[in-house]
């Protein structure tokens, strides 16, 4: 059976789940359950300062987005960081971590930009035994106003000097958590590295509005009328976070950076791409807030399944597995031809492909009679989109043109591998000329 | 309760009250609209959606379900309605396992089609919930229009020539309006009054009068209709029934399923509706299926329908034969009445079992009896009260003078089916209507 133990930055946890700070990592009560129902690694909700502990709001801190059966897509939240003391929770740290010194446990910190505040905070939680420290420099609403959170994370200055603070006033390994409210995410993970950062944890969640009341117009979630930008996250979130954790893995300058891939993990699967993208675990949060602790035991399996079907005998056989494949646009083989097949056994004969080809791209489906749907190879370009539209999985699946084979769209004959980049429409390639 | 199921004899009060209101409640219960939430987003908005071509009144079914899943029935029932003015009803007593559902592509993909006539259901029970009735009359023309027969074809003829600005005059023979609707369809799939609440809904387009108690032929000639109004739309429907032609056919306890299924309908309390201990219904249709759960559903002991022809060729569907057997209702196929046994009232059905061949039903020879106090004939109506003047062939109107339509059973390609009598008339009214925009 696969081993599904991981080291990340010299932390050892039983598996490569974790649970992201946020309001299941809050308290000690928690925490325990969580361990006891298997989770590898807990990242505990973020401490602030010492002092009077921050206040959240009284009314709804979540809003959502929902399919027709209320499966829950999408959560936003507007909650702060805990608002409990701080030497509540630093003895809760520490009385856990005593009873579970197999697990990994990582301490969240958000304190004002400043590096005394960064040095005392650091000082406080020396003595929990915590295995790590995670900057949370993404959190969008409420605290970036005071100039924490994302304030921090939006400028890649900032993130450099606070790392570095912490890397020189404490020996625990640091993992800088980036927000994805920003133009290029490598940018603030260089700043991470350049800091003396040990890993880099994304994304934190997406500034966003769920949805707008109609009948009072206010935004969702709404507190006496009025709204807010919360944080978005769960599984509609996670293909922007695929790429914020492959543009990082994949970037020269930040390239073997250790990642903990966040972002709308709810499933084994989910898990299996961010870590084949290069993260080395994963936290999750809202797949818990959804289902309880326990989705973690169907995270165990299905990984363990997966690794031994595949041969895989740890985590690190799968890792940046995919990296090498994501590439920028102009290398994809411009050769590369596939035409849609549409297997007439398992058409249903919806016609969802017809009116999706017809009305919106390339008229490349006839309808013929007895609701007959075929594809027209002339005007097939292999958009993809009768695939993504069919309701029946691998009915209309892309074949791929053999190389000598003639493109009946365009009458040219499959070569070899060749791209943009020597493409004779390419204006810099007749420049070069 | 003075009786059981067992007490022989045609007689009411077999189950407790609380059982008999249980049995004749909502059949199939009225989604909620959470459930409509889910069942409406199965649908995959077919592109030229095989439901709509299934259906007679070509309702359009992918819009109709978008717009549940957005949060607006009332909008849906207006899609609906534009289509088939007596929807309601049609999504209470549509056979949709042979229509829509049928041609539903989920139907091919898992065997288990959109619910589209219970979603159809919950659109139109939302709007009139709401009192909507999304349709208005056109500037009047000051022409008339007389619809003999407030059927589901007479409604639908009336209330689009209504819309078109017409004045229309429905003549019907019966004590109330709604035809099938309120005497011939099983009371456990229009509960609550609907049909006649679904009536006083349809009416309120305006420039409709009903007249209850004339009947044509009798109160009425079609002439002095022609008379009287620029055209007449004749939806008769078939007042008779046929007779079994079996020896005895006259005993007590013989009758006629149309009128048990009618006087069930009227019935205030269905705790003093008498019915057999042995009941036997003759016929494959869906008058026997209805004639014989709801038997069983008043306590009789034994229900059987028996029908001449191979299961296969029952017109109840197959969804309707299950409902029967599932109901307690024995379903016996390939056997004839031959004679009706008894000592002035019934005792006994004997029948002849019947082989199918190319020359038409040929008895085996072997024949068998059935106990028997109550039997129901449910062979088929026939049409009657045919004014002079229109062809006949086949049983139904073929031929019509000048200024005369006709739609639903009394026409060919009826089918039986309400839905199927509010596409013609509300066909013959558009055809109406283009012949008085003419004049």
């Amino acid at each position: 059976m696969a081993d599904l133990a991981t080291d990340f930055i010299g932390i050892k946890s039983p598996n490569p789940f974790w649970l992201a700070s946020a309001p299941p990592t809050d308290k000690e009560y928690n925490v325990r359950r969580a361990f006891e129902a298997g989770w590898g690694g807990v990242v505990w909700k973020t401490l602030g300062a010492e002092g009077p502990p921050v206040v959240n709001v009284n009314g709804p801190r979540y809003g959502a987005i929902w399919g027709a059966d209320r499966r829950l897509l999408g959560l936003n939240n507007i909650e702060l960081i805990t608002d409990r003391p701080l030497e509540v929770n630093l003895r809760e740290i520490k009385s856990v971590k005593r009873d579970y010194k197999d697990r990994a446990l990582i301490i969240s910190l958000m304190v004002p930009c400043d590096e005394e505040s960064w040095k005392d905070i650091l000082h406080r939680i020396e003595d929990t035994e915590a295995d790590g420290v995670e900057l949370n420099f993404g959190c969008p609403h409420g605290m970036a106003e005071r100039g924490m959170g994302s304030a921090v994370g939006q400028v890649p200055e900032y993130i450099e000097m606070v790392t570095r603070w912490v890397k020189t006033h404490s020996r625990m390994p640091c993992i800088v958590k980036l927000t994805p409210n920003i133009s290029d995410i490598r940018k603030p993970a260089e700043a991470a590295k350049r800091g003396g950062a040990d890993a880099v944890s994304l994304i934190n969640t997406i500034n966003s509005i769920t949805s707008v009341n109609l009948d009072s117009f206010s935004p969702e979630p709404m507190i006496d009328g009025k709204g807010t930008h919360g944080g978005y996250c769960g599984p509609a979130v996670k293909p922007i976070a695929l790429n914020m954790v492959a543009e990082i893995a994949r970037s020269a300058e930040t390239r073997g950076l250790p990642i903990s891939g966040i972002g709308g993990v709810t499933t084994w699967r989910d898990a299996a791409e961010f870590m084949a993208l290069g993260a080395g675990n994963v936290q999750v949060c809202t797949a818990a807030m959804t289902y309880g602790f326990k989705i973690v035991q169907e995270m165990i399996s299905g990984l363990s399944q997966y690794m031994d079907e595949k041969g895989f005998a740890s985590t690190a056989d799968l890792v940046g597995r995919a990296v090498p494949n994501v590439t920028d646009w102009q290398y994809l083989n411009l050769n590369y031809v596939t035409k849609a097949q549409i297997n007439q056994d398992d058409c249903i004969k919806c016609g969802r492909c017809y009116a999706a080809c017809e009305d919106t791209s390339h008229q490349a489906i006839a309808m013929k009679p007895g609701r007959v749907f075929e594809v027209i190879e002339e005007e097939c370009v292999a958009c993809n989109l009768c695939v993504n539209v069919c309701p029946v999985e691998n009915c209309i699946t892309m074949v791929e043109l053999p190389k000598g084979a003639v493109d009946p769209r365009t009458g040219a004959t499959v070569g070899d591998y060749a791209n943009w980049t020597a493409h004779p429409n390419n204006p810099s390639v007749q420049a070069a000329e | 309760m003075t009786h059981s199921p067992l007490t022989p004899g045609i007689v009411s009060g077999r189950l407790p009250a609380d059982r008999i209101a249980g049995n004749f409640a909502d059949h199939t219960p009225p989604l909620d609209g959470h459930e409509a939430h889910v069942a409406a987003d199965r649908c995959y908005f077919c592109h030229d959606a095989p439901c709509i071509t299934a259906c007679p009144t070509a309702i359009d079914i992918p819009l109709f379900i978008r717009q549940i899943a957005t949060g607006t029935p009332e909008a849906a029932a207006t899609t609906i309605w534009t289509q088939n003015i007596l929807g309601g009803m049609c999504a209470r007593v549509c056979p949709t396992e042979t229509l829509c559902e049928e041609a539903c592509v989920r139907e091919a993909a898992e065997g288990k089609p959109v619910e589209i006539g219970r979603l159809q259901r919950f659109a139109t029970d939302v709007a009139m919930a709401r009192g909507l009735h999304p349709f208005t009359r056109a500037p009047r023309t000051g022409k008339t229009v007389a619809v003999v027969g407030a059927g589901p074809a007479g409604l639908a003829c009336a209330h689009r020539l209504a819309m078109h600005g017409h004045d229309v005059v429905i003549y019907e023979r019966r004590a109330k309006a709604g035809g099938l609707n309120e005497y011939g369809i099983a009371s456990y799939k229009s509960t609550g009054g609907f049909a006649q609440k679904e009536v006083d809904w349809l009416l309120q387009i305006g420039g409709i009068t009903v007249q209850t108690g004339v009947e044509l032929g009798r109160d009425v000639t079609l002439d002095g209709l022609l008379e009287r109004h620029d055209a007449v739309f004749l939806g008769i429907g078939l007042g008779g029934v046929n007779a079994l032609r079996a020896a005895g056919e006259e005993k007590t306890g013989v009758a006629n399923a149309v009128d048990f299924i009618a006087e069930l309908r009227q019935s205030t309390d269905l705790t003093t509706l008498p019915v057999g201990r042995d009941v036997v219904v003759i016929g494959g249709g869906m008058t026997a299926v209805d004639a014989a759960v709801q038997s069983k559903l008043l306590g009789a002991e034994n229900v059987t329908i028996v029908y001449r022809r191979g299961q296969e060729k029952m017109s109840a569907s197959g969804y309707e034969q299950e409902h029967a057997t599932a109901s307690g209702v024995r379903i016996i196929c390939n056997a004839a009445p031959v004679a009706v046994h008894g000592n002035g009232a019934v005792r006994e059905v004997e029948f002849a079992y019947m082989a199918d061949t190319e020359a038409g039903l040929v008895p085996t020879g072997e024949t068998f009896r059935l106990k028997a106090d109550q039997v129901f004939k449910a062979i088929g109506q026939t049409l009657t009260g045919v004014p002079d003047g229109a062809a006949v062939a086949g049983g139904k109107i073929t031929g019509l003078p000048a200024r005369v339509w006709a739609g639903g059973d009394c026409t060919a390609g009826g089918e039986d089916l309400t839905v199927t009598a509010v596409a013609q008339g509300r066909d013959a009214a558009l055809a109406i209507h283009a012949h008085l925009s003419e004049a």
